[in-house]
């Protein structure tokens, strides 16, 4: 039983990665989207994206039902916790979502202006929110006996997750540079890996602070070793992501930004392990891997669909890549 | 404000809203798979204009159906948080197996129906269009799973544990398939699909007559027209039979809603068909209703001395609020009707050719189109109101399962935000549309141009 719940914690990590790392490189265009000058530089950014980001946001569907799955009062405390921030990250979705399909429908500047000002904007909500979300729960949030939030809208905005909001953004920004460069061509590939050096000072500038004061909840962790590794991990390669992207390697630098994605989350879910959402008024309270799980069956029924599942979509995301591998055709105007 | 009532009408928006679009998509999704197919046969360009033209309207709709669609996955943990306590160990696996199974697939093969027409051969160009519409009628059977476990659990015990000195109650699975194939999973999903597959076919049949009747591009509307009859005779005949089946699992597993759905307040053998009538919750009665005796037990039984169970059988706070199920299921039922009238009347017109020759009936056609969409609104409104007062049937009341930890005035301000946001997406959902008809299907020498 143990095993399984381990299993599932890690299986949602890799959810979560998954999403982080997809959907936050068109996440991170949609803030660059702010900063292109000409329509059709805009219009190639959303081309870069437009086949992908349906499938890269449906991580993110499958991450809120697995752990709706397997750790349901996790589910229910934190989204109804959360509850303003989640209205705003669905305003902010469903809007870059319509965004993406309808702004190229219809020729017509006021149309073009008002949907490319909704992706952007779409875009950074929810990467700000994302990162004062799990600023929060490292925290540990205030909960009575079932677990319902008790701590009100504004104590979710302290400054540690704030700063992890932050963080997220400029995180993506970075990523989405990267992404950017690799997939367009010519001078606007050119200005993306500018964008993706200023983005990368901007990270490791939010990125400092926070960690020397989230550093802490590393060490308070029952598992004081690894956190740290993943730490130091997320330093060197995202260092190497510079290096790369100073090169003009775009491929490498987009990969390293990914697996410092990928470390900077694996830290944070060994800073917290066991616990999930650790109780800030009384530590007996807090949900944990193994008092807030589903039951053994369920955790091996959905173990089965997983292990059949995954592959395959690793199979669709790898082959949709592959389908729309070329470079994106910039029209200068 | 009631804090129950609140998070109820925040859900009854998003879902009625969300779910304008899904049907659609499954509709017209196997349609654009019927005439990729033809073309991949026999290579008439006139069907790649049809799959072109068709899977744009496709594409607009899609993406509402996917915007909208994070919210209802969302709300369960934000609104429903006692609910999500007591049934996630059940109700999360199939919401996760949609996202693995179903989700993934068609946002994948979306992508190459909506932009990869260049970069792939036509082989895959057809397959991805199958892959879309089964993408889309598998998500519809994990979340149907999910509601029918609502209506009628199964493969589950209730357990009571102590969690911080609280008494909790959770359901727990001790029967995956049992839980999955619960009684009333396959004859619910088999009128899901029908139904959502009226609003795709009845949608082409109807915006076709409209376009032909506007006078503009009549030669691509007319063949768009011609075939959608047949699928719209054979669709809504289908979806009337599973229906029918359907109503006969009502009956047995959840009989205070067919009870409220039929009117029905005293147990009786030889119970009446109320074709109207305003049912009275509080005197426990119906007036001025017109009825035909025996109906009802003998569509249930199959013979008029079937006893069909009453209301008064349930105490008061057990029941549905009658007049709102009653409704609901009748107006479905009589729009069912329409539906089959119209395309009987179609196909009698289309064997003796005369199918676009009579304005009248294009204009009946046309005026057809929002119909689905409402029958497939007020069905589910049926179904979920007749559950109330349960949200998990007899395990579980509606005002017990709401998020204790969210103030009123949020759900408040969050049911303003839906209202404001949904309000202009559908202005702008009609907008393109039109817009899209306006532009009309790309010429036939263009599409052969861009094949070669």
């Amino acid at each position: 039983m143990e095993a399984l719940q381990i299993t599932w914690f890690l299986l949602i990590g890799i959810l979560i990665i998954g999403y982080a790392i997809l959907d936050g490189f068109d996440l991170g265009v949609g803030f660059w989207h702010l900063f292109a000058k000409k329509k059709g530089e805009r219009t190639a950014f959303i081309h870069s994206i437009e086949p992908f980001w349906d499938g890269n946001e449906v991580w993110l569907l499958t991450a809120g039902g697995a752990l709706f799955a397997a750790f349901p009062p996790v589910y229910a405390t934190v989204f109804s916790g959360f509850y303003l921030a989640m209205m705003l990250v669905l305003l902010g979705l469903i809007f870059r979502a319509v965004g993406i399909e309808f702004r190229n429908k219809i020729e017509n500047e006021k149309w073009v202006k008002a949907w490319d000002i909704a992706f952007s904007f779409g875009s950074i909500l929810p990467t700000v929110l994302y990162g004062v979300a799990i600023g929060n729960v490292l925290q540990g949030l205030e909960l009575n006996a079932i677990g319902d939030y008790t701590g009100g809208f504004f104590a979710l905005l302290n400054p540690f997750a704030l700063f992890c909001g932050i963080v997220g953004l400029t995180m993506f920004a970075h990523h989405g540079a990267l992404y950017l460069s690799m997939k367009l061509d010519g001078d606007i590939a050119q200005n993306a890996q500018k964008w993706a050096q200023k983005a990368w000072y901007a990270f490791l500038f939010t990125l400092m602070p926070t960690l020397a004061y989230g550093v802490k909840f590393c060490i308070s962790g029952d598992y004081r070793f690894l956190p740290m590794i993943f730490i130091v991990l997320t330093l060197v390669v995202n260092s190497a992501s510079f290096m790369f992207n100073k090169k003009g390697k775009a491929q490498a630098a987009f990969i390293a930004s990914s697996v410092t994605i990928a470390c900077l989350m694996l830290a944070v879910a060994t800073a917290l392990f066991p616990n999930v959402v650790p109780c800030t008024n009384n530590p007996e309270w807090g949900l944990t891997v193994f008092n807030s799980s589903s039951s053994q069956l369920t955790l091996l029924s959905m173990l089965i669909i997983a292990l059949i599942g995954m592959p395959i979509v690793l199979g669709y995301t790898v082959f949709i890549h592959r389908v729309f591998k070329d470079k994106v055709k910039v029209d200068n105007k | 404000m009631d804090p129950v009532l609140l998070a109820r009408v925040q859900f009854a928006l998003t879902i009625m809203f969300h779910y304008i679009f899904p049907p659609m998509t499954i509709g017209l999704g196997w349609m654009i798979f019927m005439y990729n197919t033809r073309y991949q046969e026999n290579g008439n360009p006139l069907f790649r204009q049809l799959a072109q033209f068709w899977t744009k309207i496709f594409a607009i709709t899609f993406v509402i159906g996917v915007a909208t669609g994070i919210t209802m996955e969302f709300q369960f943990g934000t609104n429903w948080a006692g609910y999500s306590r007591f049934v996630g160990d059940i109700f999360g696996a199939p919401l996760a197996a949609e996202g693995v199974f179903a989700f993934f697939l068609e946002s994948s093969f979306l992508g190459i129906l909506l932009y990869g027409r260049k970069r792939v051969s036509q082989k895959m160009y057809w397959f991805s269009s199958f892959m879309v519409a089964l993408g889309a009628t598998m998500s519809a059977f994990w979340i149907v799973v999910a509601n029918s476990w609502q209506q009628t659990p199964a493969g589950y015990e209730v357990v009571t544990e102590m969690v911080n000195g609280v008494e909790v109650q959770k359901a727990v699975l001790v029967n995956f398939w049992e839980a999955v194939f619960n009684p009333s999973t396959l004859p619910r999903y088999s009128h899901v699909i029908t139904g959502a597959l009226t609003v795709g076919v009845f949608f082409i049949l109807g915006t076709s007559a409209w376009q032909i009747l506007k006078g503009r591009n009549t030669e691509f509307f007319r063949m768009s027209m011609r075939t959608a009859i047949i699928p719209c005779f054979a669709v809504i005949m289908l979806t009337m039979v599973v229906g029918h089946k359907h109503g006969h699992q009502v009956a047995e597993t959840q009989p205070a809603k067919l009870a409220a759905f039929e009117g029905i307040w005293e147990t009786q053998t030889h119970a009446p068909l109320m074709l109207f009538g305003l049912p009275d919750q509080e005197g426990e009665k119906n007036h001025f209703a017109i009825q035909v005796p025996g109906m009802v037990s003998l569509m249930v039984g199959g013979k008029f001395d079937t006893e069909i169970q009453g209301l008064k059988d349930f105490p008061p706070e057990d029941r549905p609020p009658v007049a709102i199920a009653f409704w609901s299921f009748h107006l479905m039922f009589y729009m069912g009707m329409w539906m089959a009238l119209i395309a009987f009347i179609g196909v009698i017109f289309w064997l003796n050719k005369k199918l676009l020759d009579h304005r009248v009936y294009l204009k009946l056609c046309a005026f057809t189109v929002p119909i689905p969409f409402l029958a497939n609104e007020v069905g589910w409104v049926a179904a979920e109101v007749g559950r109330q007062p349960w949200v998990v049937y007899n395990l579980l009341r509606t005002q017990d399962a709401i998020s204790k930890a969210v103030p009123a005035g949020q759900v408040l301000a969050s049911i303003i935000m839906f209202s404001l946001m949904y309000a202009l997406l559908f202005g702008l959902w009609i907008y393109l549309l039109k817009n899209q008809f306006r532009k009309g299907p790309e010429s036939i020498e263009s599409l052969e141009a861009e094949a070669k």
